[in-house]
């Protein structure tokens, strides 16, 4: 990997580099001696009558140093990168130390969440230390989406209720936060018929939760209603497997009414969770899982 | 005065010089009397002070302790969190207003009686006396070829040199790890690698400023050195030789009368010189390198007894004081001249602004963040949610329980958890949900609307009760 887009200018930085060094040792020794200009140690220059530039040498520790800083130079160089694309004899880069920090941080981490290991989240949901790790995990990673009261909004799901797309097990849970999901609802205007057919589906979805709805329409609606059985059943209780929702209760993520329920329809939907096995260690995992689980089931929903 | 004559040199080969001085070594001679009495009794307060801090408990926890890994910093009581920055700025700007005003008022007293530099040395100098003598000692010993005298002497200072150095690392790796796990760790080989550094690096810095560098130090890196001397006017008390008193010098026998001689009262016997650990001779007049720690008054006044002489030839003088002839009244009455009366105002309304601000500080600090992912929603019959994250910081070491609720829009109501209990010195974030009815999200209408959050610490034991208010906005979408 090269910053420069052309080699020749790693060569000339590199050049330059070391030309400085160079020419700092030689400005050191030149001007290590010079003849005296005045009898007394001044320069002979006198200003405002009295002004005189007297000569106050250096003390000789000072340009020891800065020979020794000159040296450290030449060594860093050659250690770390910084001598054009010269990556040095270390090897030393930003990432590799992000990487070992990373690594340091985990282990350290490993200690932390080893009692939680094993554990079912019927337990780990009345550990106060547990759910302490898990909330801050759950406001780090989640709530940007979910919210920081877990309550979702429009297009992202409420985790504080029983109503699960996935199911709601914590091993279900675990799975979800770890491969993330795909929901996908295909535009299915065409398939039931189009048209005024769309609006009747609407009714009849709005009818199987007891929402208000036109049962003229409803009634029309019924039988084309086979065409989304395929995935949301034949009652609309939707299934799990597939991330249908349950259309027979009054949780409506993508918006209430018919307009709401009519778009989706024509236009489809497609939301994502995204997997977060990358960002996050198994045992994190195992235990924000725990404390998902425990907002609508444990002592976290008592409350 | 001597006169060296100057004897030009050969025309056609100029020599030229070295342009790195050497550093001259110098050794000043031991003074006893006031002004050295007072230094020692700096040196014994500042020095119990940095040594002794790390040692006291408090609470259970060092009394003194700037935990750099949780952010924070516990002074006895205090427990500051870096949102407490603002202090620390207070601190140095009060010390440099104290700084300007003793400076203008008595000169570099800093660097003579306090300043690290000065303290390390004097107590370095004394191991140096109690292994290697006084002055001519010193200089007699450095010049002896190698011997068993000499190298025990030297090695014995050497290793006490160290011995001070490290334990002054310790100690000041003692403020930023408690120092009784230090010494625990330090037994066991246990120290960390940047505890090993500071101590190593910290130690070794003390050994070489107090043991090599010395007057060094004052010459030529210090900032504070040249700056100094820029406070100084006509009125600051400066240690001055008072030339008229003291030229033409000339030895003279104890009972001649020196008018007779036509002499002053300086003898020219050079103890000034000899006891100025920056190697200056005070009768030249004011010069940068004089750090004001009035060796050679203290000297000079014993000379002065000894020759019976009234002392003070060297004293700390203004430079109206010398010129005029001044008495002392004089003298303290412009002590009180325009610019000392501004720093000490200056000084005196910063001084309360910090008291009365580390009086009155909340016993904890509140942070309202909102949501941003979803900036509001509706629930079940048409009310409009908020949600926000509310970050609550305890600075007191007890465990206390806050309450939060919510002001500003009529009918607003907190519909989740709205207690909480934060641990010592802890800060818990809360997610708190606003709700406002319908009736008055249609009358306030979309867009952002004025909330405040109000959060009150019940009263529990030795804690008054007390409340933080701190404003948000309510957003109801259109």
């Amino acid at each position: 990997m090269s910053d420069f887009f052309n080699h020749g200018w790693s060569v000339f930085v590199a050049a330059v580099t070391v030309v400085s060094l160079i020419a700092c040792l030689w400005l050191l020794i030149v001007a290590s001696r010079r003849v005296p200009m005045a009898d007394d140690g001044s320069t002979g220059h006198v200003w405002d009558g009295d002004l005189k530039e007297m000569n106050n040498p250096l003390p000789r520790w000072w340009a020891v140093l800065f020979v020794v800083t000159v040296f450290a130079g030449g060594g860093y160089l050659a250690m770390y990168p910084g001598l054009g694309s010269h990556a040095g004899q270390l090897g030393w880069t930003s990432e590799r130390e992000y990487q070992e920090e990373q690594a340091k941080a985990r282990e350290t981490m490993a200690a932390q969440y080893a009692p939680f290991a094993g554990q079912p989240a019927e337990v780990l949901a009345k550990d106060a230390t547990a759910m302490g790790i898990g909330e801050r995990l759950f406001l780090n990673n989640c709530a940007a989406c979910h919210g920081s009261d877990a309550r979702g909004s429009k297009g992202f799901p409420d985790l504080t209720d029983r109503d699960w797309l996935y199911g709601g097990t914590p091993a279900i849970i675990e799975e979800t936060i770890r491969k993330g999901r795909h929901g996908m609802m295909p535009p299915m205007a065409e398939a039931i018929g189009g048209g005024a057919n769309v609006s009747n589906v609407a009714n009849y979805v709005l009818s199987l939760s007891g929402s208000p709805h036109d049962w003229v329409k409803a009634m029309d609606g019924k039988e084309k209603f086979a065409a989304c059985a395929a995935c949301h059943g034949v009652g609309g209780k939707g299934n799990p497997a597939l991330g249908a929702p349950n259309l027979t209760d009054k949780v409506w993520l993508h918006g209430w009414g018919e307009q709401a329920i009519v778009n989706i329809v024509t236009q489809g939907k497609s939301s994502v969770m995204p997997a977060h096995e990358a960002r996050l260690t198994d045992q994190q995992i195992h235990v924000l899982a725990a404390y998902v689980w425990g907002l609508s089931n444990g002592a976290a929903a008592a409350k | 005065m001597k006169v060296i004559p100057i004897v030009p040199a050969a025309e056609d080969e100029p020599r030229s010089i070295w342009l790195y001085e050497k550093q001259k070594k110098i050794h000043p001679r031991s003074v006893t009397g006031r002004f050295a009495r007072w230094r020692w009794i700096m040196v014994w307060l500042t020095q119990l002070v940095f040594y002794g801090l790390p040692w006291l408990t408090w609470n259970d926890r060092p009394a003194v302790l700037f935990d750099l890994d949780a952010r924070r910093f516990y002074i006895f009581e205090l427990v500051l969190h870096p949102q407490d920055f603002i202090f620390l700025t207070a601190l140095l700007i009060l010390s440099a207003y104290g700084l300007f005003l003793f400076t203008a008022v008595a000169g570099r007293l800093w660097c003579g009686f306090t300043c690290p530099q000065t303290v390390y040395t004097e107590i370095f100098l004394w191991v140096e006396r109690r292994f290697e003598g006084d002055r001519l000692a010193r200089m007699r010993l450095d010049a002896a070829p190698w011997s068993w005298n000499k190298a025990w002497r030297k090695t014995g200072k050497q290793a006490a040199w160290l011995a001070i150095g490290l334990w002054t690392g310790i100690s000041f790796v003692g403020y930023f790890t408690p120092i009784r796990d230090l010494t625990g760790e330090l037994v066991s080989f246990g120290l960390g690698p940047w505890e090993t550094f500071w101590v190593l690096f910290y130690g070794f810095a003390t050994y070489g400023n107090a043991g090599y560098l010395r007057e060094q130090v004052c010459l030529y890196m210090c900032p504070y050195a040249r700056f100094q001397s820029a406070m100084f006017d006509r009125d600051t008390m400066i240690v001055s030789y008072d030339p008229q008193r003291g030229e033409a010098r000339g030895s003279r026998s104890r009972k001649a009368d020196p008018r007779a001689l036509g002499l002053g009262d300086c003898i020219d016997c050079s103890l000034c010189v000899q006891v100025c650990p920056t190697g200056i001779d005070i009768r030249d007049g004011l010069q940068y390198q004089c750090i004001s720690c009035a060796a050679c008054v203290d000297v000079c006044d014993g000379v002065m007894d000894k020759m019976q002489y009234p002392r003070g030839l060297i004293r700390f003088a203004t430079q109206n004081q010398l010129v005029n002839r001044w008495s002392r009244a004089q003298v303290l009455r412009r002590v009180l001249r325009p610019r000392v009366l501004v720093y000490s105002g200056v000084l005196l309304v910063i001084a309360c602004a910090f008291v009365v601000s580390m009086a009155m500080r909340s016993p904890f600090k509140v942070d309202v963040v909102r949501d941003r992912g979803a900036l509001a929603r509706l629930v079940g019959d048409g009310q409009v949610e908020n949600v926000y994250r509310l970050q609550v910081m305890n600075v007191t070491e007890r465990t206390q329980r806050y309450r939060v609720t919510v002001e500003g829009i009529d009918g607003a109501v907190i519909s989740s958890a709205y207690s909480l209990d934060v641990g010592s010195a802890d800060a818990r974030w809360l997610p708190v949900s606003v709700r406002v009815p319908y009736e008055t999200a249609t009358t306030l209408g979309p867009g952002a609307h004025p909330l405040k959050f109000r959060i009150e610490r019940q009263h529990d034991g030795a804690d008054a009760a007390a409340a933080v208010v701190e404003k948000s906005t309510f957003v109801v979408p259109r």
